[in-house]
């Protein structure tokens, strides 16, 4: 056997699996033109709709008249609140438990929100008739600022539910009041307060921002009268929850519809929530008999789907003298917007916002969310994060950073005086997590070292120096931060959406001739899922990953699954993965032993195939197996080699990293200089290290963004400020740095090849690390803390405050 | 609104349609002609998912009408390889992984492409700033500016130029 000839290393090689950067085989179809999103469908006698929307952030709906718009040649349909409701569509449910407007149902609660759907034979006749409904308002008072929602002349957003008392998570102590959410020991937290030798306080504010993938969201809808049956695709990272909540709201058969998630242009969590778009362009293939195409615009994306963060965490910490930390408090105003539409497992209404104790071993801690309405777009999506964890970690390593200048103390020093110890995992943290595995020291001095930490200490008290003598108008700021992610939701015990459950799934099925398709639960948006789960699957079922072919985002032929976003692709997904692999070797063992006449005990597994123990020229590779498996007849075994395994992980995962970030700061003109960001990934067992190095990249340079300068604002009328790409600040190549990447490897103990997930991590640990750096810059001279985002004009305005433009 | 004819000439081939004059040379791209490599991301022109070569220079689609391009000579990602040749920038974005979603991407390549003509020895600096007027949101442009460096670089090869 020709095969026989090669080494194992060589045959290891050829699989391409486990730890292999190799190049992603969605490219071809990527820098060809050739991929398929939402917007390039096109179907015989398809329409397109098109929303009227709110230019008022709250008013009462008087009239609506479609008259002038239906006049128009080539619209087909206008469709309001009042079309839906016989239908009950007219409001949906929320991924959070509360419910939304699909289209303005007697008011208007946010700028931008969907009044009307108009449906036209073309995109220009459907934008031509959305200005023709006139559309009667009478305007109401506003209510930007969270911290006036439960005075006595704050307008009452929901009229809804304004006489509930109960919400979705428990009372509610006012109208605009949506939920309390308490986490640890008050009691014991605020003695430790009252007593401890040093207390840091700081009011932490992680502003209001969005995902903006490049692509917006999008949908196409047709339903097939003849065979009852509706298929829509759209801009999905959960498919199946899709499915299962159009079958819900419509009443529709979940059997008769099928939900596609076609190539996705981005998501970063703007396209796990349930939006009128899709809800309208499905009720507008119903009444029309035709396929519905909606596409928002990029000032509809920014405007009314899906923000991030606008957390206000007020924050005590308290330590000895020295430095050791005794106890954390955090109090959160949550701005939901007008519906509370975030995007967290039912029983978590601030997400994972518990991992606020971060990386360090903080024996006290309590933690309180309040969410509150305002007239301002709903979500509370997690923008490239697992559920709040960005703001968590955000919270915790600015607090370290008060802390330190509290102290006196070098912000590094503290840090490792508090790490959670290698020896302490599995690790409880005082708000209820159980860190599965890490080594903080040893990626935190690594990370020390690489970047010369303490040169760099010496470096900026030099230019403290030449400052103060007047010899340079630049600061220098070094942005640690130490962070902590719990990804991977979840257990089904403690995580489900709408009632599902988070697991995730693998279907895998060997074709006679040895190659293989294996399909998921999941869907990626640009992660790579057709390269990476071809990985995991060819290092378990010795199969190269060149023949096997990854499918996601159809539900009629993909199994159930919770989809992709919350970093839970390989922890979950990937853990299936590796399941179902085992599967399929498990039935392989019985085949090879009936094959070569021994019993399967007298087996081994060897890369790519079965072996006799201590005679390694009997063998079966896992391609003849295949082939028999379908033409033999082996007594008490099924023919054929397939497998599918649902996944319900034990426990989340919890990577970790170190970044370091130098920044220069022009104390005149507020421009900022990234000089250096070194960053150190922990992420458990690594797949594919190209990918993880361009996730690295990447939601280092959304963080960039976050940090410096992107935000959703409002004035005070709610009016949005930032509604465009012109006012929405994206970096582009010439502001973005070059970044160092790093790792240590600590395996996940629990999951099956010992992967954490990472394409959140940089995002999570990089808006620290930019924000304390600029923070840091001014630390010699009186700043404690200032927000984000930190734009030139804010930070000019940081150094003006400090009396350093003379 | 009445029609015009227009006569464009994309990738090579000539095409005669119908358009409203107020309609977008990106509509008339994926919607009539199913040319669907350029995207749209912004309709303000800050993104340049439909960047375009339009007789020799770059623009961006979504902000020209289509009948403003009547007769010129378009070129799209589609007109830059085919699958049994690929464009060496094509290559070097798949070499160097300078892609993650692939929405920007045909713009981005379609840029690089224009940048190379006329700077075929860029230095990092000048591949950062020109390209500058297309945002990506997945790589952080370091594995993108790899790659068109890396292009020029292959372009550059005595061999590459015949």
């Amino acid at each position: 056997m020709s095969a026989a000839a090669e080494t194992v290393q060589e045959r290891q090689a050829k699989l391409k699996g486990l730890g292999t950067s190799r190049k992603r085989v969605e490219d071809a179809r990527f820098t060809q033109g050739k991929g398929n999103y939402v917007d390039d469908i096109k179907m015989p006698g398809m329409l397109f709709g098109d929303f009227v929307r709110s230019q008022h952030a709250h008013a009462r709906v008087k009239s609506i008249d479609t008259s002038a718009a239906l006049a128009l040649p080539g619209v087909i349909a206008v469709l309001t609140a009042k079309d839906l409701e016989p239908l009950s569509l007219h409001w949906m449910p929320t991924l959070a438990g509360d419910k939304q407007m699909v289209l303005a149902d007697g008011k208007v609660l946010f700028q931008g929100q969907e009044v009307a759907f108009v449906v036209a034979e073309d995109r220009y006749i459907a934008a031509d008739a959305v200005d023709l409904v006139k559309v009667e308002y009478e305007e109401l008072p506003v209510l930007v600022d969270p911290f006036k929602a439960e005075l006595p002349d704050a307008p009452i957003l929901r009229e809804d539910i304004a006489d509930s008392t109960e919400g979705a998570h428990g009372p509610r102590r006012h109208p605009n009041h949506i939920f309390t959410w308490e986490q640890g020991d008050k009691a014991a937290t605020e003695s430790i307060l009252d007593e401890a030798e040093v207390v840091a306080e700081e009011m932490v504010y992680y502003h209001r921002t969005h995902p903006c993938p490049m692509e917006t969201c999008g949908s196409v809808a047709s339903m097939d009268k003849v065979n009852g049956k509706l298929t829509l695709w759209g801009t999905f990272q959960a498919p199946h929850v899709v499915r299962t909540v159009a079958s819900l709201l419509s009443g529709i058969a979940e059997h008769n519809i099928r939900v596609v998630s076609p190539d996705i242009g981005g998501g970063f969590g703007n396209k796990v929530g349930v939006y009128p778009g899709y809800v309208c362009s499905i009720v507008a293939s119903i009444v029309t008999g035709q396929p519905v195409k909606w596409i928002e615009d990029r000032m509809e994306n920014l405007s009314a789907t899906a923000f991030a963060r606008d957390y206000w965490m007020q924050g005590k910490i308290a330590a000895t003298k020295s430095g050791k930390i005794l106890g954390l408090w955090c109090h959160t105003t949550a701005d939901h917007g007008a519906f509370d539409a975030c995007a967290d497992p039912t029983k978590y209404p601030a997400g994972f916002m518990n991992i606020c104790t971060g990386s360090y071993d903080i024996p006290t801690a309590y933690l309180a969310v309040d969410g509150i309405y305002t007239n301002k777009a709903p979500g509370g999506v997690a923008y490239r994060c697992s559920f709040r964890v960005t703001e968590a970690a955000y919270f915790i390593e600015r607090m370290i950073e008060v802390l330190a200048i509290k102290l006196d103390m070098d912000a590094a020093e503290l840090r490792a005086i508090n790490f959670v110890k290698k020896e302490q995992f599995p690790y409880q943290s005082a708000l209820g997590w159980e860190y599965d595995s890490g080594d903080y020291h040893t990626a935190w001095n690594k990370a020390l070292e690489a970047v010369d930490y303490h040169g760099l200490r010496r470096q900026q008290a030099q230019q403290v120096e030449d400052f103060k003598a007047g010899n340079t108008r630049k600061l220098m700021g070094i942005g640690l931060c130490h962070f902590t992610e719990i990804v991977g939701a979840g257990p089904v015990k403690n995580c489900d959406i709408l009632g599902m459950g988070m697991f995730d799934s693998c279907e895998i099925r060997i074709h006679p001739t040895g190659s293989a398709l294996a399909r998921l639960g999941t869907i990626s948006q640009g992660q790579g899922h057709a390269t990476t789960f071809a990985q995991i699957l060819a290092s378990e079922i010795g199969i190269s990953a060149d023949d096997i072919t990854i499918e996601e985002g159809d539900t009629d032929t993909a199994p159930y699954g919770l989809g992709t976003y919350g970093s839970r692709s390989t922890p979950v997904a990937g853990a299936a993965t590796a399941m179902a692999g085992r599967k399929i070797r498990a039935k392989a063992q019985m085949i090879a032993a009936y094959l070569l006449e021994v019993h399967d005990n007298d087996l081994e597994w060897e890369v790519d195939r079965f072996v006799v123990k201590g005679a390694p020229e009997r063998f079966k590779t896992m391609k003849e197996i295949a082939f028999a498996s379908y033409n033999q007849a082996i007594p008490g075994v099924e023919p054929g080699l397939e497998a599918v395994s649902y996944y319900d992980p034990p426990n989340m995962t919890y990577p970790f990293g170190a970044y370091i970030c130098v920044m220069e700061i022009d104390v005149d003109t507020g421009v900022s200089d990234i000089k250096q960001f070194y960053a150190l990934d922990d992420c458990g067992t690594r797949i594919n290290p190209m990918i993880i190095e361009g996730q690295v990249h990447g939601g280092l340079t959304e963080a960039l963004a976050i940090a410096l300068g992107q935000e959703i604002a409002y004035d005070e009328l709610g009016n949005v400020k930032t509604g465009t790409l012109m006012d929405f600040f994206i970096p582009t190549s010439w502001e973005t740095p070059n970044y160092q990447t790093d790792y240590t490897e600590t395996p996940s103990p629990h999951h099956p090849i010992g992967a954490k997930g990472v394409g959140e991590s940089p995002n999570v640990g990089g808006v620290p690390a930019f924000s304390n750096a600029i923070n840091d810059a001014f630390r010699a001279f009186g700043l404690t803390h200032t927000h984000m985002p930190h734009d030139h004009w804010r930070i000019w305005k940081t150094a003006k405050q400090l009396g350093l433009h003379g | 609104m009445s029609k015009k004819n227009i006569t464009l000439s994309v990738n090579g081939q000539t095409h005669t349609t119908e358009a409203e004059p107020r309609e977008l040379l990106i509509h008339v791209l994926r919607e009539q002609l199913e040319i669907t490599g350029p995207h749209i991301g912004c309709e303000t022109s800050h993104c340049g998912a439909c960047t375009v070569e339009i007789d020799g220079r770059s623009v961006k689609s979504c902000t020209l009408f289509a009948v403003q391009a009547q007769g010129k000579e378009i070129t799209t990602i589609e007109g830059l390889g085919n699958p049994d040749k690929l464009h060496v920038l094509q290559e070097k974005f798949k070499e160097h992984h300078g892609l993650q979603c692939g929405y920007c991407t045909p713009g981005m390549i379609t840029r690089a492409h224009r940048l190379l003509e006329e700077n075929p020895n860029p230095t990092e600096e000048d591949v950062r700033f020109g390209i500058a007027g297309n945002l990506c949101r997945c790589t952080g442009y370091q594995n993108i500016v790899k790659a068109v460096m890396a292009a020029a670089e292959e372009l550059n090869q005595p061999e590459a130029v015949a």
